[in-house]
């Protein structure tokens, strides 16, 4: 097991380095600098020696290749160097808006998976149901509504009609401000579940190793327990694992709309104002933590399902 | 008699209702929004000269001057007089003796030598530099030749005498939140990014990078029973549909308002009521490149001007958020001439201006521009059968804000359309087309005109007020006559406040930028304990 996970974070290593080499490139490419983001509004113009100063400072002046060498040196030893913009380090930075997207992942996450999954269940269990057909239609609802509009659906009704819920901000931790981004980023990853948690029970209910089981006289519940949930879950794990990085991905979106403090509204600002290196980071730890949570996924998986071998 | 008594007494009671409703009500908290982007640059005020910024800044930090948005003019803030010399390049300020920072130190001389020194570190960038390179030495130091601003003297602790390099209201150069003083011993520590010490009416509490900044009544700021309330809650808000749910729903105070929603807001029998306008300082316009052969023709660039209908554009498109420009020169200008008219539409004409200058079956020329809603691709979009109804032909080049100004400074482009700060000083604003201004500064269409230079020097040499106003007023009647722009519109600021909300200041210069300490909540506020 141990030599399996080292295998897999060895093997992330490829990638992180191409990711970073690839961010680089593009940024390297496109017009545009920090300096000019600091009179993008026409309201006060930063004078010309103040903006070759500050490219001398950032070291924008210095050649691409110059440049690289130094951010992978910084990398290997896990600097990932100094924000234009707020003049401390990166990590720092990141760290300060890791945890309240770790918190509306996670949140969104949970609510996905203790509704989609059981919804797929039992859509599975009465096929062409009443409940299969409503909640099919949810899933492919929920999969292709998009998540500015439901964010602003979602705010409209629990906050400004029904006056439950309060419609943005981070409240310090108050779950309260939690609950309507979190269902507003989970409801793409709710509908794929369910469908995905549908499609694979009914896979395994036509089975050899259940019609086997229930010709046995397996009851249906210990049927429903042993084997389809536990093969069913394979999948099911997979599917979550992947949704995880696209949570936090499309969480951009989201924290904007309700001024939550994550990475991904740090991200959009960092492109907006060509702060590099933050866009740097914050695109690395998003890679890291898709990659971290998949291997998290694969291990799970091996250990439910016997015949997943640590290869 | 009775009658008499009874109306009068009535009268009297009524007036003296109004005045104690609009008494200032001390405490409750102002929750005020940060419209501009999704977080703020960082607690070092020097180092931003972005709105969003200053927003956050004018509760905690003060400069040597204010903007009075009453008056329309900087006055004196940190200083409880000036006197200047004969030659009006040396100001004695007298500094406040009561101005405590928040760590509970009085400010000093040394603070004010010490923060515009600071500005000028030739190793750092910050923006604020540009307004203390009037004083005289501050580029020495600028460039590692002095450790101090010669121009910069300490008369004692709460005197200072600056001297100028040229004859300028400093008041226009010290009012921004970029050169606010810092107290010299706090200001150098690292603590001091993540917990700022300031002058302003109110004390840091905490920051949530991308959410929110709290900050406290400051119990011995220098106006005597100011700030009235005990907090400030700035919510970082860039998204404005999100800001039109969240001031609906009353969890914010103020919210600045885009074209869609000021039409939805004036519609609102309620909403209505609690709306600020204001023309702000910003000339909305598409600058034409000279180097770029048919804008090189004035009567292409007027062509263009009588070719587009900026009323309707502003009516339809704009929804009457803006005002029409005439020329650079805002209406809040002092220096605005009420009189000028701006460009009529008359494509007529400009066919005829266009076979003038050699153009009788147009051209076509690429114009740069971002998504902006008000100042952007929509705009050009609108413009371009306008433009096509008189044989010019347009291809939109799209480009970030980012990008738009770099562009715009190094003259790589043949239109763009954008939104420039005109003010608040009208000689500063004009110098943007003095010839010996570069591009890299502000003058993007490389103007050049010896009449406006012209008046535009003597402008800045004369002591008389009347005699440097007209003289700003005929050198921005010169811009309007070479059109090196089109002039589209000024910016109409409307800012949306609660009932409970009072002591708003209409802010010409940017309407989101308060003076909290102005500010205070009634008892009908939801944060009003």
């Amino acid at each position: 097991m141990l030599s399996f996970i080292v295998r897999r974070l060895l093997q992330t290593l490829p990638i992180v380095l191409a990711v970073a080499a690839l961010i680089f490139v593009m940024f390297s490419v496109i017009p545009g600098t920090f300096a000019s983001s600091m009179s993008d509004d026409g309201r006060s113009v930063l004078d010309a020696e103040v903006m070759a100063r500050m490219n001398k400072e950032f070291g924008l002046d210095d050649p691409v290749y110059v440049r690289f060498g130094k951010y992978v040196a910084d990398l290997a030893t896990f600097d990932l160097g100094t924000s234009f913009r707020t003049r401390q380090p990166v990590a720092q930075v990141i760290a300060d808006r890791l945890w309240p997207t770790a918190q509306l992942a996670f949140a969104s996450m949970l609510f996905a998976i203790v509704v989609g999954v059981p919804l797929g269940f039992i859509a599975a269990l009465r096929p062409g149901s009443w409940v299969d057909t409503i909640s099919m239609i949810g899933a492919v609802s929920g999969l292709s509504l998009p998540k500015f509009w439901l964010g602003l659906m979602l705010m409209y009704l629990f906050a400004l009609v029904l006056g439950w819920l309060p419609s943005f901000g981070y409240g310090g931790g108050d779950p309260r401000y939690l609950i309507l981004p979190s269902i507003a980023l989970g409801v793409a990853p709710l509908a794929l579940l369910a469908r995905t948690t549908r499609a694979a029970v009914l896979e395994i209910m036509n089975a050899d190793f259940v019609r086997t089981a229930r010709s046995k006289g397996m009851s249906e519940g210990k049927v429903v327990r042993w084997h389809l949930t536990r093969n069913a879950l394979v999948i099911i794990l997979t599917t979550i694992g992947l949704q995880f990085g696209t949570v936090i991905g499309q969480a951009v979106v989201i924290e904007k709309l309700f001024s939550w403090p994550g990475l991904g509204s740090l991200l959009v600002d960092s492109v907006t104002l060509r702060d590099i290196p933050v866009v740097q980071g914050s695109i690395l730890v998003i890679v890291l933590l898709f990659l971290l949570i998949n291997m998290l996924v694969d291990v799970l998986c091996a250990i439910i399902d016997p015949r997943i071998k640590y290869t | 008699m009775l009658k008499n008594f009874v109306i009068t007494t009535a009268l009297v009671l009524t007036m003296s209702a109004g005045a104690y409703a609009e008494t200032p009500r001390k405490g409750g908290t102002i929750r005020f929004t940060a419209p501009y982007g999704s977080s703020f640059a960082n607690l070092d005020i020097h180092t931003s000269n972005r709105a969003q910024d200053e927003i956050w800044a004018k509760a905690i930090h003060r400069a040597l001057y204010n903007w009075d948005s009453n008056a329309n003019k900087p006055v004196l803030e940190l200083a409880k007089e000036v006197t200047t010399s004969s030659d009006g390049l040396v100001y004695t300020f007298k500094l406040r003796d009561d101005a405590y920072f928040h760590h509970g130190r009085k400010m000093t001389a040394d603070d004010v030598i010490w923060s515009f020194t600071r500005l000028m570190n030739g190793a750092k960038a910050y923006p604020g530099a540009r307004y203390v390179r009037i004083i005289k030495g501050a580029v020495e130091v600028e460039k590692g030749q002095a450790k101090e601003i010669s121009g910069l003297k300490k008369i004692d602790d709460f005197t200072i005498e600056m001297t100028l390099t040229e004859k300028v209201d400093p008041g226009f150069n010290f009012y921004h939140s970029m050169t606010s003083i810092y107290p010299a011993d706090e200001a150098s520590k690292d603590s001091f990014l993540s917990k700022p010490v300031g002058l302003g009416p109110f004390k840091f509490v905490e920051y949530v990078p991308g959410s929110r900044l709290v900050a406290e009544r400051w119990e011995k700021f220098y106006q005597p029973g100011k700030p009235y309330a005990d907090r400030v809650s700035i919510s970082i808000m860039g998204e404005a549909s999100a800001r039109d749910v969240a001031f609906r729903n009353k969890e914010i105070d103020a919210s600045i308002l885009g074209p869609t929603q000021y039409v939805a807001y004036k519609a609102d029998p309620e909403l209505s009521k609690g709306l600020l306008e204001v023309a702000e300082v910003y000339t909305r316009n598409m600058g034409m490149n000279p180097n770029f052969k048919p804008f090189s023709d004035k009567r292409v660039r007027q062509a263009i001007n009588y070719a587009i209908n900026a009323d309707l554009i502003i009516k339809r498109l704009v929804k009457e958020k803006a005002y029409r420009a005439t020329s650079w020169l805002p209406i809040s200008s002092p220096a605005y001439d009420k009189d000028m008219k701006p460009y009529p539409y008359d494509p007529e004409k400009a066919k005829q201006l266009l076979a003038e200058a050699g153009y009788p079956e147009g051209f076509e020329f690429e114009w740069t521009a971002t998504s902006n809603e008000s100042w952007g691709i929509p705009i050009v979009e609108a413009v371009i059968p306008m433009l096509e109804k008189v044989g010019i032909k347009v291809k939109i080049k799209p480009v970030e804000g980012t990008v738009l100004s770099e562009v715009t400074s190094k003259g790589d482009y043949q239109a763009y359309i954008w939104s420039n700060t005109s003010g608040p000083d009208p000689l500063t604003a004009l110098k943007c087309f003095h010839s010996s201004t570069p591009q890299s500064a502000c003058n993007y269409t490389q103007f050049k005109n010896a009449e406006f230079d012209k008046l535009l020097d003597e402008a800045a040499a004369s002591d008389d007020q009347a005699k440097r106003l007209e003289n700003l007023k005929k050198a921005n009647a010169i811009l309007r006559e070479e059109a090196p722009m089109w002039w589209f519109n000024y910016n109409k600021a409307v800012m949306a406040y609660q009932p409970w909300l009072k002591g708003l200041q209409p802010n010409a210069t940017e309407l989101a930028i308060q003076n909290y300490e102005d500010i205070w909540v009634d008892a009908s506020s939801p944060a009003a304990k």
